[in-house]
């Protein structure tokens, strides 16, 4: 079961069966926004709850976000399109409103810029979300409430019909 | 520099002082990092010929090239110390976050130096070294001691290495546990026990950088997708737990103490009966995309709730090896191991031990008595639940138990000469180190592989099990190819360990694991990393120097060839089913290949280096003090 947004965007999803807690997607989201490797800079973090309960958590990109209502100066705005937090360098102070405001955990500071960082599903890179083409088991998606509703959809009835269909028997 | 900070970071247990050591590009160039690194280290800091428990024999933690990067199964580092359990080199491997966050906290390596004088959690915070008391964090298993930093310091990030109960009570075969993986086999959690250092953790802040970004981006996507193909297909299904069949059907698979290869009830304890009965997620270690842990629980029965990852090498040691055909029992023995913090091949080839020792009339129901069990036990083959009292036993020195903690090789000894017993007739150890699970008297190549082994007998050290199983080498037989065989095994088994590389990616390079195939991949890996100029036979000569340090850290420990000895059984007793039946090693025959072995790695007819060979490979102080 994936955690659940409000959101009507799409954002990018962990399964947490498939998700085995490499943390590729941290090197490739930190080297994509810094230039190197460090899951501390990273706007996608693994979770590790337990030895097995594993996922990983990004922006949720919610509706009236609650990091954009709280920020006292401003500085966060969300994009009415694609559903993205923009973080305004010349307003945000670092001040970590929206880290606590977030369900999610899915904001952090840099120390270094005492910026808030936030993922923006990498919407100027042409590959897309660099952490859904590497993860290397396909547990990270960008989808949309009205997609994962689709997919259940399809795998109720792939569930119920119980013969091997290519939908029902991934191996 | 790229790839590596430069810098090794030593602490001073006792004083409590630290520093830092800066190495120059050369030395990298030699010594690359894991295993090869980590006894690098261990040759230049232990006060040499001191006891492995004595205040000089160090810590000594490498880290590895592509720790920290993008580079599939590359996520690893190494840890050396004079092993307690052997007496001679004690390397281990992990996979870890552990071994990033060192990387990103900016050090290559890190020598512990002394001891502690009261129980100590060692924290290393980027650049500051911290010492903790670690009262809070006695009696508590590895997850838990682990779980316990991170809530007392506040920080999810930080990463450690710990020992268990199994640690804090000095069983010789503790094992070192970072995130639920083990630093196994030649008891470094004994070591870290008798210096009072109950976790040493690590938070790093900082980015990694390498030469090649571009390069090494692509090469390591390349291969990450490569390996979910069929080539890691066996490690991604069932795990090495699949072994269990496979390795029956080759007869080579330890039961009762090995005393045969042939396990009637194989079925029961496989990797596929694990993953229909009791699998409930895989996970990976860190930067890595293949995922073999079979994380497996048990659900009914009296150990319910026993949770751990199975793999091969545990599932046999604690079923077919006990002749424990009930799965749940070996899951909650491999739980106690790995929770506790013990090797689980080491503490099941004990209990084996224990167990014939029962069944032979060396120990009776009244020597299992203990405040625990006051009535004393029956500790036959195929009894699981007495096998996990004994495990309990062992991990707190509680009655027998505190026998068994000490291994095979001094548990028989002390036997023996206390009960004029002959149970060295069953003791399965090789220089002192438990063997893994393969049966080695009809696995001749693999045999010698073995008894040459610098750390003991152990499988991720010698590969030669591969040729004889796939029948590249007549394994029921010896000629004059096995020396050869034999070294070049072990060398390519070391530039995995050297990087360190999993060894799970091998096949994934082309399809087939050999050099030809994975050399240079790893050459181009290595210098988008450092912006070097490596090719094949550079990535060759890592193994080769790996090798040699290991080997001459032995020498100066006052190695010699009678030490290169297989265990009594595998000797004199032959097995009576499966295709292994009826041969075993005979002493010419052993003698024979040690010498081939020896000629082939250029050492002398009674297994020393020549200068000249040491000065060839780079070592010209190593020359100085053992060469010949």
């Amino acid at each position: 079961m994936a955690l659940t947004s409000t959101s009507k965007y799409a954002y990018i999803e962990c399964d947490p069966n498939l998700c085995v807690g490499c943390q590729l997607c941290e090197y490739m989201c930190s080297f994509t926004k810094t230039g190197e490797y460090n899951s501390f800079r990273s706007r996608i973090r693994t979770v590790r709850v337990d030895e097995v309960l594993i996922s990983a958590i990004a922006c949720r990109t919610c509706e009236n976000a609650p990091c954009v209502i709280v920020c006292p100066r401003d500085a966060l705005t969300q994009d009415p399109d694609l559903g993205i937090i923009r973080v305004d360098s010349t307003k945000c102070d670092g001040c970590a409103w929206c880290v606590e405001a977030c369900d999610f955990g899915a904001i952090s500071i840099n120390p270094a810029t005492t910026l808030a960082e936030i993922c923006d599903l990498c919407e100027t890179h042409p590959e897309g979300p660099q952490c859904v083409k590497w993860c290397p088991k396909e547990a990270l998606t960008m989808t949309t409430a009205d997609q994962r509703a689709q997919r259940n959809r399809k795998k109720l009835i792939a569930e119920a019909l119980d013969i091997p269909t290519k939908a029902s028997d991934p191996k | 520099m790229y790839g590596y900070s430069g810098k090794i970071l030593h602490i001073d247990l006792k004083t409590k002082k630290n520093w830092v050591e800066t190495k120059p590009e050369e030395w990298y160039k030699l010594w690359i990092g894991g295993v090869s690194m980590a006894s690098r280290l261990l040759w230049e800091n232990i006060v040499p010929g001191c006891d492995p428990l004595d205040d000089g024999n160090p810590i000594c933690i490498a880290n590895g090239i592509f720790t920290g990067t993008p580079v599939p199964v590359g996520g690893k580092f190494g840890l050396a110390s004079k092993s307690p359990l052997t007496g001679f080199v004690g390397d281990s491997l992990s996979g870890s976050w552990f071994s990033i966050a060192l990387k990103r906290a900016g050090w290559d390596g890190v020598v512990l130096h002394n001891s502690c004088d009261k129980w100590t959690h060692l924290f290393i915070d980027d650049d500051r070294v911290q010492f903790n008391d670690a009262t809070y964090l006695l009696r508590k298993g590895t997850f838990e001691t682990e779980e316990a930093i991170r809530d007392k310091l506040g920080d999810d990030q930080i990463r450690s290495c710990t020992i268990g109960i199994c640690g804090e009570n000095l069983v010789r075969y503790a094992n070192v546990t970072n995130d639920g993986r083990q630093l196994g086999r030649t008891g470094h959690g004994m070591v870290w026990g008798k210096k009072k250092l109950k976790a040493l953790s690590v938070r790093g802040t900082k980015g990694v950088k390498v030469f090649d970004p571009a390069a090494l981006n692509q090469l390591s996507f390349d291969i990450s997708k490569s390996a979910q193909g069929k080539d890691t297909e066996k490690y991604r299904i069932y795990g090495t737990a699949t072994g269990m069949l496979s390795q029956n059907k080759a007869g080579v698979l330890p039961t009762r103490n090995f005393t045969e290869g042939v396990f009637e009830n194989v079925e029961e304890v496989s990797g596929e009966y694990l993953d229909k009965h009791h699998k409930v997620k895989v996970v990976a270690c860190a930067q890595c995309p293949i995922a073999c842990e079979q994380m497996s629980i048990v659900k009914t029965g009296p150990f319910a709730g026993a949770m751990t990852g199975i793999e091969y090498e545990s599932l046999f040691a604690n079923s077919s090896n006990l002749g424990v055909s009930d799965i749940r029992a070996a899951i909650k023995l491999i739980t106690i191991s790995d929770h506790d913090g013990m090797d689980s091949i080491s503490m099941g080839v004990t209990i084996g031990f224990a167990m014939e020792c029962f069944e032979k009339g060396v120990l009776t129901e009244k020597d299992f008595a203990c405040p625990s069990h006051p009535e004393g036990f029956t500790l036959n083959f195929g009894d699981g639940d007495s096998a996990v009292k004994l495990a309990e036993m062992i991990r707190d020195r509680e009655g027998i138990g505190d026998l068994f903690a000490e291994g095979v090789r001094i548990a028989s000894k002390r036997l023996d000469e206390e009960r004029g017993s002959e149970s060295w007739r069953w003791a399965m150890h090789i220089k002192g180190l438990e063997p893994a699970g393969y049966d080695s008297r009809s696995l001749k190549t693999f045999a010698v592989g073995l008894a040459v082994g610098t750390r003991g007998g152990c499988h991720n050290r010698s590969a030669a099990y591969d040729p004889d199983i796939k029948g590249e080498t007549n394994r029921l037989t010896v000629d004059d190819t096995r020396g050869r065989v034999a070294a070049e095994s072990e060398e390519y088994a070391a530039v995995y360990d050297s990087l360190p590389l999993c060894k799970f990616i091998r096949r994934s390079f082309t399809g087939k694991a050999d050099r030809a195939g994975a050399w240079p991949a790893i050459a181009k890996l290595i210098n988008a990393t450092t912006g070097w100029n490596y090719d094949y036979d550079d990535v060759d000569l890592i193994g080769i120097r790996a090798h040699t340090i290991k080997k001459a850290f032995n020498i100066r420990e006052g190695w010699t060839e009678k030490d290169d000895e297989l265990p009594w059984r595998w000797k004199n007793e032959a097995m009576h089913y499966g295709p292994g039946a009826g041969v075993f090693v005979t002493d010419e025959e052993l003698e024979y290949m040690k010498k081939l072995y020896y000629e082939a790695k250029g050492w002398t007819p009674d297994g020393m280096i020549p200068k000249e060979l040491l000065i060839k490979l780079g070592m010209p102080d190593v020359a100085e003090q053992i060469g010949v």
